[in-house]
């Protein structure tokens, strides 16, 4: 009888029924408090006065303005991060450099320090008492305190969001794929545009889709170089804490739960192409 | 594969159409006047009325057409990023050392708090007790503070400035109510603080832990923010009570040299500041709860709820100023350092 059970094999994801629900009523209560309960909330929050106050305080002015804005820096700010992100990642992957590993520290860095101190870095590159600020102004042209100043932080902060996605997944994927190509007379572009980008789509999609929500959630950064001057250099984030310091809570919810849409659709949008291009095959881990 | 990439390009291409015609629809219209009013936190609904109000006076009087942009934050962040370049025609902020700040960059010329009456301070605020509706604790004045088993919700001195007025308040009510005697007014402070359950960082926090946390008994507030609380939180849920005597805060409101002269509008921003000091203007900061400089060009009604009482300045001899009083009051070691020890009962 001994030797029976010694044969048997045990699955090693079989745990006992007990040992199941436990964990997964554990990640469920873990999700349902720290993921949902929280949307739930702000949504909630924003239609306590009811469905015509929550479309009051978006069809107001300034919240539609901070709308505009976020939306325009995030068009800006996304396809210049994904065209360096690209070229960085390619770089990094396909070549061997010098200073290589120095290059990857580089674009991690924003990551690594403080949105704050990102913003903190314009202002001292482009305030009153800097050497730039005032050389651009005599030209006419306003960096900090406009919407430069809030692309530039927001480049900044969302700046290694692609590569980061691509470095890896074109790290595991070689250079036999592009060497072929290349070997059968592909020019470079050619290589580029119809071996590369097709084998990086998703981790690139997924990489943009991120960028994108932190672009548009972004508020430490933005919060020091706008100058929050309403109706005018006001992000969304900062509408929503100007709002609520206001006791305007309705608004500021509205706002809130606009952003969190945003994000749910951006989500969505991830989801929906995964499973129309073939799922399990986005980005080779996601 | 092919299909996705071509697909990127027309997107790329939609969103670039997409971004210039959103990038031109924010670009402002230059073709009428413009002024940047870069003002403190509390002041939203006040200044969003006086512009509106403002901009009419000037297109009657013959004036432009006249937009005014506004910037709310904390007061002292507000002077630092017009110290960095924020391009503020006029300044209206909480506290008179968050304009000489920006004096001192020569943006603002030195004597800017004697070109506009009251100390260039066209509206004051004091201190008042928002209680829980029908005064249950009987609380009338700042000696019933420390009656029986009362509890006090107000932010700690040491870190928020709004809190200091609370503290200043009540120390000019003890210095009147023992004729001076230092060891009863700290007697009394010490007792004070004793009473407050928790010292939040900022007046947002306090009002937050009195109106939704249900703690303790009285709030020390300012008066514009004890009704606007009142509003949020529910008119019925709160009773304001205003006591005889208080401090007046007055903050002030300057206009900043190097950008009107820069920009070439000096003239409607002068206009704009001295309007608030007109009938209108008053009349206009005493519906938003703001104690109007000029109590005789308001309406007697909207008078009613901002009761005539006895207000001792920052400048009284008994506190010295802020230069004085900061150290003294609230500096490492400094008097409330001596009286309050956290958790001692």
């Amino acid at each position: 009888m001994s030797n029976n059970r010694r044969i048997s094999f045990r699955n090693p994801a079989d745990e006992s029924f007990s040992t199941k629900l436990v964990l997964v009523c554990l990640s469920l209560v873990f999700l349902g408090f720290f993921l949902f309960l929280p949307l739930v909330v702000v949504f909630v929050e924003a239609f306590r006065k009811g469905g015509e106050a929550y479309y009051e305080a978006l069809a107001e002015p300034d919240a539609w303005a901070a709308i505009r804005l976020t939306l325009t820096v995030a068009a800006i700010a996304v396809p210049l991060n994904l065209i360096f992100g690209l070229a960085a990642s390619w770089a990094i992957a396909k070549f061997e450099f010098k200073g290589k590993a120095f290059l990857i520290t580089l674009i991690d860095l924003p990551f690594s320090i403080s949105p704050v101190i990102s913003g903190l870095v314009y202002v001292l590159l482009f305030g009153t008492g800097s050497l730039l600020g005032p050389w651009l102004k005599s030209y006419g042209i306003e960096i900090l305190f406009a919407v430069p100043g809030i692309v530039l932080a927001t480049v900044f902060v969302t700046f290694p969001f692609v590569a980061r996605e691509l470095i890896p997944l074109m790290q595991d994927q070689g250079t036999g794929d592009e060497e072929a190509a290349l070997s059968l007379g592909a020019s470079g572009w050619q290589t580029f545009w119809y071996v590369t980008l097709p084998n990086i789509k998703w981790g690139l999609l997924y990489g943009v889709l991120l960028c994108n929500a932190r672009a548009m959630g972004e508020f430490g950064a933005v919060s020091v170089v706008s100058g929050r001057i309403r109706g005018l250099t006001n992000t969304m984030p900062l509408h929503v804490e100007i709002l609520y310091n206001e006791y305007n809570m309705v608004a500021a919810f509205a706002v809130a739960s606009l952003l969190a849409l945003l994000a749910l659709v951006t989500l969505a949008l991830k989801t929906f192409l995964e499973l129309r291009f073939g799922a399990g095959n986005a980005g080779g881990r996601h | 594969m092919l299909n996705f990439t071509d697909g990127i390009g027309k997107r790329l291409a939609m969103l670039a159409l997409g971004m210039t015609l959103a990038a031109g629809s924010i670009a402002p219209a230059f073709a009428e006047t413009q002024l940047l009013n870069v003002s403190y936190d509390p002041t939203r609904e006040l200044y969003k009325d006086f512009n509106a109000a403002f901009a009419k006076h000037w297109k009657a009087e013959g004036g432009d057409d006249v937009t005014i942009r506004q910037s709310h934050g904390g007061s002292g962040a507000q002077a630092r990023s017009v110290i960095d370049g924020l391009e503020a025609d006029v300044v209206t902020l909480a506290l008179e050392s968050d304009i000489n700040a920006i004096q001192k960059t020569g943006k603002i010329k030195e004597d800017w708090r004697t070109r506009l009456p009251n100390n260039a301070s066209p509206y004051t605020s004091t201190i008042v007790f928002l209680v829980r509706k029908g005064n249950p604790k009987g609380i009338k004045n700042w000696g019933d503070l420390v009656k029986g088993d009362v509890q006090i919700v107000t932010p700690n001195p040491k870190t928020s400035g709004g809190a200091r007025w609370n503290y200043l308040a009540a120390w000019a009510w003890a210095n009147e109510e023992f004729k001076g005697d230092q060891d009863k007014i700290k007697a009394y402070i010490a007792d004070l603080y004793k009473r407050a359950p928790v010292l939040d960082t900022g007046a947002r926090g306090s009002t937050v832990t009195f109106a939704q946390r249900q703690i303790g008994d009285v709030l020390l507030a300012w008066e514009n923010e004890a009704y606007l609380a009142g509003e949020e939180f529910g008119k019925d849920a709160f009773d304001i009570v205003v006591p005889p005597i208080s401090i007046l805060a007055e903050p002030p409101v300057a206009v900043v040299d190097a950008t009107v002269d820069a920009k070439g509008t000096r003239k409607v921003a002068e206009a704009y500041l001295q309007y608030l000091y007109s009938d209108e203007g008053q009349n206009i900061a005493a519906k938003h709860f703001y104690r109007p400089s000029k109590r005789e060009v308001v309406q007697p009604d909207l008078l009613k709820q901002l009761p005539d009482i006895k207000l001792v300045t920052i400048d009284d001899p008994l506190f010295g100023g802020w230069k004085k009083a900061q150290p003294e009051h609230f500096g490492d070691g400094g008097i409330f350092d001596q009286i309050y020890k956290p958790g001692a009962k």
